[in-house]
């Protein structure tokens, strides 16, 4: 059975109210809750997570269409689908242009490490680079060839937006794309392996 | 406001530029007008309640700036035909406690009906124009002290939604409606170095204000920040007011994280009514001040750290 919530036009708390009130009145099923806006988006899923549900959310024309599963044990396919996905090869964070402290090795090491990655067993699914880690992906880095090979083998290659931003780095680019901390977050937590260097 | 032409005076030792909590007016060597106004839709059932947080909130400015209250006047607009006259009697009794409690004189306002309700007060306070207290002074090496517990906009959320624990909602009134006199007389004993109200902003919009005014970063330390007992139930249950998120939509790209906040990120961006104030002492001076230090003043340009 299938419930719609719509609470279009309602502000805080109202569309939690309005899902509280549909999920207790079900056992198992899947209720759409229909909000406009984002603060209400994060708060019924909030809700519905914290209520042991599984949420999915579609947006259409300004409206968000959320999808709260209760009560099924299955798995959505998209959720399925994301932590195959995250069988993949490990992610890679990088925050800093050398390994270890000590100036002039710590940057040979990155070097050696980067350039070394290609002939990983396992071969990382992307590379995130933040903090000083971003002189790696731009105009002048000694890895820059590394980087894409790696690249064009399939490895995805991210630089902190923040980051380049703060060094002034933004147009100097040289491989991979730019990304935020949504994406960083989602990348991190997505993945089955993280290491960092 | 940006695009208004806003006329400048040497009178005016402080005005618009730097998002402090009221305007400051020099009237001779040694004596200068504070002056504010802010007033609130209801964030508690109880209208005697409400009218005590909707006046601490409005004099909550003049201790921010360092100063004394003088004069108030009321600011009303009530639903004359949805509530009855008993409710602003209650509201302007809760008012006026806090008005005497502070010193300062009631000496008139202003209503009109309206569709909703909303009370708060003008207020016209005293300072000695040296000692005029702002959110630019922030040195590195401060200590930061919050007088408050955050998560005030959220239990105002829960309390909308009927979900508030009665022990979790009586914690916040009595948080919201004290005054700030006691914290802003101890940092002017203590030579406090910059001041600022945590109100709709939340602490991450008031304390990126004092930064950027202060050309320096906050350091904040997560395990330090008071915060209400429970609220962290009702942030799960996605009991948060709307501009948590609008906060952190704006100042996000000015925060840094050095260790995942988790679930108390959004007590960062909660929006207080009648918050508390953000204190940076000199660190020689901060020894034992009976608020929580939440963190430190770095040298830097205008950020936020979390740490």
């Amino acid at each position: 059975m299938e419930k719609v919530v719509d609470a279009r036009g309602l502000a805080c708390p109202q569309p939690v109210l309005m899902t509280k009130e549909a999920l207790e009145e079900v056992e198992e099923g899947i209720i759409t809750v229909l909000v406009d806006n984002v603060a209400s988006r994060e708060n019924v899923k909030r809700f519905a997570q914290r209520m042991g549900c599984t949420v999915e959310v579609l947006e259409k024309d300004g409206v968000f269409e959320l999808r709260v599963v209760k009560g099924y044990t299955c798995v959505l396919p998209h959720v399925q689908e994301a932590s195959e996905k995250a069988k993949d090869g490990p992610v890679i964070l990088i925050t800093s242009d050398k390994i270890g402290d000590e100036e002039e090795l710590g940057r040979l090491l990155m070097k050696g490490f980067i350039s070394t990655l290609r002939e990983a067993t396992l071969r990382p699914s992307k590379l995130l680079f933040m903090n000083t880690g971003v002189f790696l992906t731009v105009e002048g880095s000694p890895v820059i060839g590394a980087l894409q090979g790696l690249e064009g083998m399939g490895v995805e290659i991210y630089s902190c937006g923040t980051c380049l931003d703060y060094f002034g780095l933004k147009d100097k680019l040289a491989v991979g794309q730019i990304t935020n901390m949504y994406d960083t977050v989602e990348n991190l937590t997505g993945a089955s392996l993280v290491v960092r260097v | 406001m940006r695009s208004l032409d806003i006329p400048q005076d040497p009178h005016l030792l402080v005005g618009l530029a730097t998002g402090d909590d009221a305007g400051v007016y020099k009237i001779s060597e040694d004596l200068a007008l504070i002056q504010t106004i802010d007033f609130i839709t209801p964030v508690v059932d109880d209208p005697f309640l409400f009218g005590q947080i909707a006046a601490a909130n409005a004099l909550s400015d003049v201790y921010a700036m360092g100063g004394e209250p003088l004069m108030a006047m009321n600011v009303v607009c009530f639903p004359t035909c949805k509530l009855e006259m008993e409710v602003l009697e209650k509201i302007l009794a809760g008012g006026l406690g806090k008005v005497k409690e502070t010193g300062a004189l009631l000496v008139g306002g202003h209503s009109v009906d309206d569709l909703e309700l909303k009370y708060g007060l003008a207020v016209t306070g005293a300072i000695h124009p040296q000692e005029v207290v702002t959110n630019a002074g922030a040195r590195p090496g401060d200590l930061l002290f919050l007088t408050k517990p955050l998560g005030l906009g959220i239990v105002a959320t829960a309390i909308k939604g009927g979900l508030a624990s009665p022990a979790v909602a009586e914690e916040a009134g009595s948080a919201m409606a004290s005054l700030n006199r006691e914290a802003s007389r101890q940092m002017r004993k203590r030579g406090v170095h910059a001041c600022t109200d945590v109100t709709g902003f939340g602490l991450v919009g008031h304390g990126l204000e004092m930064a950027k005014a202060s050309g320096v970063t906050l350091e904040i330390e997560l395990e330090r920040l008071p915060i209400i007992e429970g609220v962290l139930e009702y942030s799960s249950m996605g009991l948060i007011p709307a501009m948590a998120y609008e906060n952190q939509e704006s100042f996000r790209s000015y925060v840094d994280y050095v260790r995942d906040p988790g679930e108390l990120e959004i007590l960062l961006y909660d929006p207080q009514t009648s918050g508390g104030l953000l204190i940076a002492l000199p660190s020689d001076k901060a020894q034992g001040f009976p608020w929580p230090c939440i963190g430190r003043v770095v040298k830097g340009d205008g950020r936020f750290r979390v740490v």
